[in-house]
């Protein structure tokens, strides 16, 4: 049917592939079988899949070359294959969460998110690895190994996400969806120089994704560039009936935004409190020179205080475990997943603790009885109390910014990827990766993360965080696409093209 | 087993009781609290579940509009004020029946509070004040298999059943009621009662005791006097029916006086009621008692009812039971004995159906508080569903002032009705139950049953007419029931005049 070769279909982007797809230049099939390709040449290195769906994602993608074939008309991303992180249900593919506490369950629906993508006629190739239940930010948390950085295979790939963004950054896939609790789309995007948005929080729906924080926990969208990633968040975004959260509204116009990229005008605040010390020279440095290039663009740059943001990391390690000690309590034994101590000798009581003991890893049995405790009676209120008023204090932070500002940025992360096992025996040093993404997650607004450049001192990429306010999205594409035609300029192409071929590399993978 | 009581009226003479009544109630919405199953009762086990009643991972709440709906119309029938803004918040403890391991209900911000209900204890009014009442969601049903008592202790195993799992209850706590003095259990039971009525009135449960629509804790202790600080509280659980209310306050009045009696303490505990010992056994000790690590619900939004949709809600309220009851003795002109059976009977509604279709009260009163109410008593189910509807009973009542039948037929043409053979008209006429109006007939079998009678009959002859009963009794044997008893009366004492 063609004679392209499968390196290019894997280094299209994902709009591309799909005007090809509906031209008839090729097949969802040949695409979707080039993914799968790959994925069984380069995972083992990477490590980026806990489950690939060969045969459902080749069926879906005959039913959109079918549905070409019959004429009808195909959605802006119909055909392309995409990558889907395990804590969203897929009916027929199992879903663990990175733990084996679900080992071997099969979700009997469909998160929203999945269903909109199926909709849509996007091809589901697998489930992303993930630290455990999504708590982490290196996926060394997972029960089932780590995925590793497709730019230094010794390195983290970021979490807890960072199996979706290794499968982009690897071109396992040119779309994937993540979910941010604490920048768990957005760290992973900034260490593998990919895209990765945190929408509003009740801008996507929740029902399905299995919930770490409910009240923080948002289903986002990941690819290599600024349209896909907003072509995908238009696919999955807007309100849905069964999650209460949701807002009913229409999805900004994120589409039209990162088309435009027009940030002349636009007031572009600099966070003081997100930067100098702790923070990498080479990160403040491509940091500052993208700002300089927004300025050069036309916007105006202004510094906006947030003295609160202080205290996010220690308000979000309340309230996470708070939430998570609650979600994960349906983690029992009884219904799916795990059973241990079941022999006729053992009440119910002992198999749910003796399952939990067995099924749950270190640092999720640290946030269950942190956050167990934190909920108690007599420290509820020093607690998860006071952890509520700095949420409060934090949100009016950005409200008070967002009076002067149209977005405000900083970097993504403190540093670049560190090494597989730097940071795992240091769980502080670790929870301070998310130090720049948490406060969005508190405040429930919009936030992204979009490639700078690389670290001179490493070679590994850096992220650029843009936020705006509640349901103004759009302003994260808009800033995020001048960025990208800006440096890609300067790059000569995508950041992508610059990374070490996985095959040759060291340091590999299981 | 059994433990040491003492006399209830030296138990009332040396202590102060102190209630607190807390009423579940089971709203009978179509779907469940939080997502869209069906609430049916008596389903196949585990098939009216979702993911979502399930507790499966990933899924989410959404809070049915209905129930919130009568959580409001209960709050306002009991004079509560209603949460302006108010959220479910979760109450963590892990049980099998309980999928998610914890319990989606309101804590410290209830959506209806500070009430009251006036109710009736022996012709005295004794306002219960309410604290609040809360929305919440059922648990799952856990049944104990292999086990003598039914119970966990020595069952094989458990199965499961989460049909219930999710159905929307409504928790109405009183505050603490004081002041009842010995009158205690009459009125924790006469509070029940109303609030029960109430519930049928309003028409947002079924509210049936026996099948767990309504279920009532009952918390109890006792002090000194009416000053003393309040003593130790026991939480009598699983109290359903009226009378078990009544008998269970007063049993624990008689238990908790004995142990004070002896010096000794209450222990603050949960404990069960067992309807066929009229005993309650110790449950768990609440010192040991699960910290619910209450936190508002992430899930859920923030309930705020405007004040607009309260007010609305206002309007739809049914007239008070009370008053109404009032309105219908007036009405109906019963007495106060009579008023307290049809009451006792669940049978107002169905009379007062009955007297809007043109039947006079009492003969109303008369069909259904006996064959209707035995069958329905046999049946176990309400008047309303016995098989009859009031349209009928009323037409049954018409064809015995006409004459068609008597009140012996008329019960035959209630079986008839109830086994399904059409209107009482079309009983009468399948079943051959019309009365003999035909004189000829009937005036040959009087002549009959005096000449078999001589005895009676010079009685009657001697001006004894009461003896005329077993000649009318004769007669009517003679003609299958189906003479109208008045006429042959006039017939034989026209005879033997």
């Amino acid at each position: 049917m063609s004679n392209h070769d499968n390196n290019e279909l894997l280094h299209t982007s994902a709009n591309e592939l799909a005007a090809g797809i509906a031209a008839g230049e090729y097949s969802s099939r040949e695409v979707t079988a080039a993914h799968l390709e790959r994925i069984t040449a380069v995972d083992e290195r990477v490590h980026a899949f806990l489950h690939v769906a060969s045969e459902s994602a080749l069926d879906a993608a005959d039913a959109v070359d079918a549905a070409r074939g019959r004429g009808e008309e195909l959605g802006p991303l119909a055909g392309v294959p995409l990558a889907l992180k395990d804590a969203l249900t897929m009916k027929g593919a199992p879903t663990t969460c990175g733990s084996k506490m679900l080992e071997g369950w099969v979700p009997p629906y469909n998160a929203t998110v999945t269903q909109r993508l199926l909709d849509a006629g996007i091809v589901v190739l697998g489930k992303t690895n993930m630290d455990e239940f999504a708590m982490g930010s290196s996926t060394e948390n997972s029960a089932y190994g780590p995925s590793h950085n497709p730019w230094d295979l010794a390195r983290i790939p970021g979490g807890s996400g960072g199996g979706s963004a290794a499968a982009l950054a690897a071109f396992e896939a040119p779309l994937a969806i993540g979910s941010d609790t604490g920048g768990s789309i957005r760290q992973p995007a900034a260490v593998t120089a990919t895209v990765g948005v945190k929408p509003t929080y009740g801008g996507t729906s929740r029902y399905g994704l299995v919930a770490l924080a409910s009240s923080l926990d948002q289903p986002g969208p990941c690819a290599r560039n600024v349209l896909d990633t907003a072509l995908l968040h238009a696919v999955i975004g807007g309100a849905d009936p069964r999650d209460a959260t949701s807002i009913k509204q229409p999805v900004p116009p994120v589409v039209e935004a990162a088309r435009s990229g027009d940030v002349s005008g636009m007031k572009i605040g600099v966070v003081k409190e997100l930067g100098g010390e702790g923070y990498a020279p080479g990160v403040e440095q491509r940091f500052n020179e993208a700002v300089a290039k927004l300025e050069s663009l036309g916007a105006e740059i202004v510094e906006v205080s947030c003295p609160n943001f202080e205290y996010a990391l220690a308000a979000y390690y309340l309230i996470l475990p708070s939430e998570c000690s609650s979600n994960l309590a349906k983690f029992d034994a009884m219904r799916f997943g795990l059973r241990v101590g079941d022999d006729g000798q053992h009440s119910a009581d002992q198999v749910m603790a003796m399952t939990r003991e067995a099924g749950f890893g270190d640092e999720v049995k640290r946030r269950i009885i942190i956050g167990t405790y934190a909920l108690s009676s007599g420290y509820f209120e020093a607690y998860y109390g006071s952890a509520q008023k700095v949420r409060t204090l934090i949100s009016r932070d950005f409200a008070n910014a967002f009076e002067k500002v149209d977005v405000l940025v900083s970097p993504t992360a403190p540093t670049t990827a560190f090494k597989l096992g730097e940071l795992i025996d240091d769980p502080l040093a670790m929870y301070k990766n998310d130090l720049c993404t948490i406060p969005s997650n508190l405040a429930g607004n919009a936030s992204a993360s979009f490639p700078a450049g690389l670290a001179p001192e490493d070679g590994l990429p850096v992220g650029f965080q843009v936020i705006a306010p509640p349901m103004a999205d759009d302003r994260l594409y808009r800033v995020g696409a001048a960025l990208e035609r800006e440096l890609e300029r300067e790059w000569g192409g995508s950041l992508l093209a610059q990374i070490p071929d996985l095959l040759t590399q060291n340091g590999a993978g299981r | 087993m059994s433990e040491a009581v003492v006399d209830y009226d030296q138990a009332i003479a040396t202590y102060d009781p102190v209630m607190g009544l807390e009423v579940h109630v089971e709203l009978n919405t179509f779907s469940k609290m939080f997502c869209g199953c069906s609430t049916t009762f008596g389903a196949e086990p585990n098939t009216q579940v979702c993911p979502t009643c399930l507790g499966l991972p990933g899924s989410m709440p959404v809070a049915n509009e209905k129930a919130i709906e009568s959580a409001i119309r209960i709050g306002l029938a009991l004079n509560c004020s209603i949460a302006e803004w108010c959220r479910f918040s979760r109450k963590n403890y892990f049980y099998p029946d309980m999928p998610k391991n914890y319990q989606i209900s309101q804590y410290d911000e209830p959506i209806c509070f500070d009430g009251y209900l006036d109710v009736d204890v022996d012709g005295e009014n004794f306002r219960v004040e309410i604290e609040r009442a809360h929305m919440e969601e059922d648990t799952g049903k856990s049944l104990h298999v292999g086990g003598a008592t039914g119970r966990i202790h020595g069952a094989d195993h458990s199965l499961l059943d989460y049909n219930r799992c999710g159905v929307p209850l409504i928790e109405i706590v009183t505050k603490p009621i004081e002041g009842a003095g010995e009158r205690a259990p009459e009125v924790a039971k006469a509070y029940v009662r109303a609030l029960r009525e109430l519930i049928k009135a309003l028409g947002v449960s079924e509210a049936r005791m026996e099948q767990g629509n309504l279920r009532c804790d009952a918390n109890l202790s006792l002090r000194a006097n009416p000053q003393a600080e309040l003593g130790t509280r026991t939480e009598t659980k699983n109290v359903n029916s009226l009378r078990s209310i009544e008998r269970a306050v007063r049993y624990e009045i008689t238990r908790q006086a004995a142990l004070l009696d002896d010096g000794g303490e209450v222990t603050l505990e949960t404990r069960h009621w067992h309807e066929d010992t009229g005993l309650t056994t110790s449950g768990r000790p609440k010192e040991s008692a699960e910290d619910y690590r209450y936190f508002p619900e992430p899930d859920l939004v923030p309930v705020a009812p405007s004040r607009e949709w309260v007010a609305e809600l206002g309007e739809t309220l049914p007239e008070p039971p009370p008053l109404r009851m009032k309105r219908l003795v007036d009405e109906w002109g019963f007495s106060e004995m009579e008023m307290r059976d049809v009451m006792a009977a669940d049978a107002v509604d169905v009379i007062e159906a009955t007297v809007a279709q043109g039947c006079s009260a009492q003969a109303a009163r008369k069909w259904w508080l006996t064959e209707l109410a035995r069958k329905a008593n046999d049946e176990g189910v309400e008047l309303a569903e016995v098989g009859m509807s009031p349209r009928q009973v009323a037409e049954l009542q018409g064809l015995v002032e006409d004459k068609t039948i008597n009140d012996k037929l008329a019960r035959q043409v209630i079986v008839g009705v109830l086994a399904g053979e059409g209107d009482p008209g079309e009983v009468v006429e399948k079943r051959g139950l019309a009365v003999v109006s035909d004189e000829g007939a009937l005036s040959a079998a009087v002549d009959e049953a005096i000449a078999a009678n001589p005895g009676v009959a010079d009685k009657i002859r001697d001006g004894k007419v009461a003896a005329a009963g077993a000649l009318i009794g004769a007669v009517m044997k003679q003609m299958k029931g189906q003479a109208d008893a008045g006429r042959v009366r006039e017939l034989i004492l026209a005879k033997l005049g």
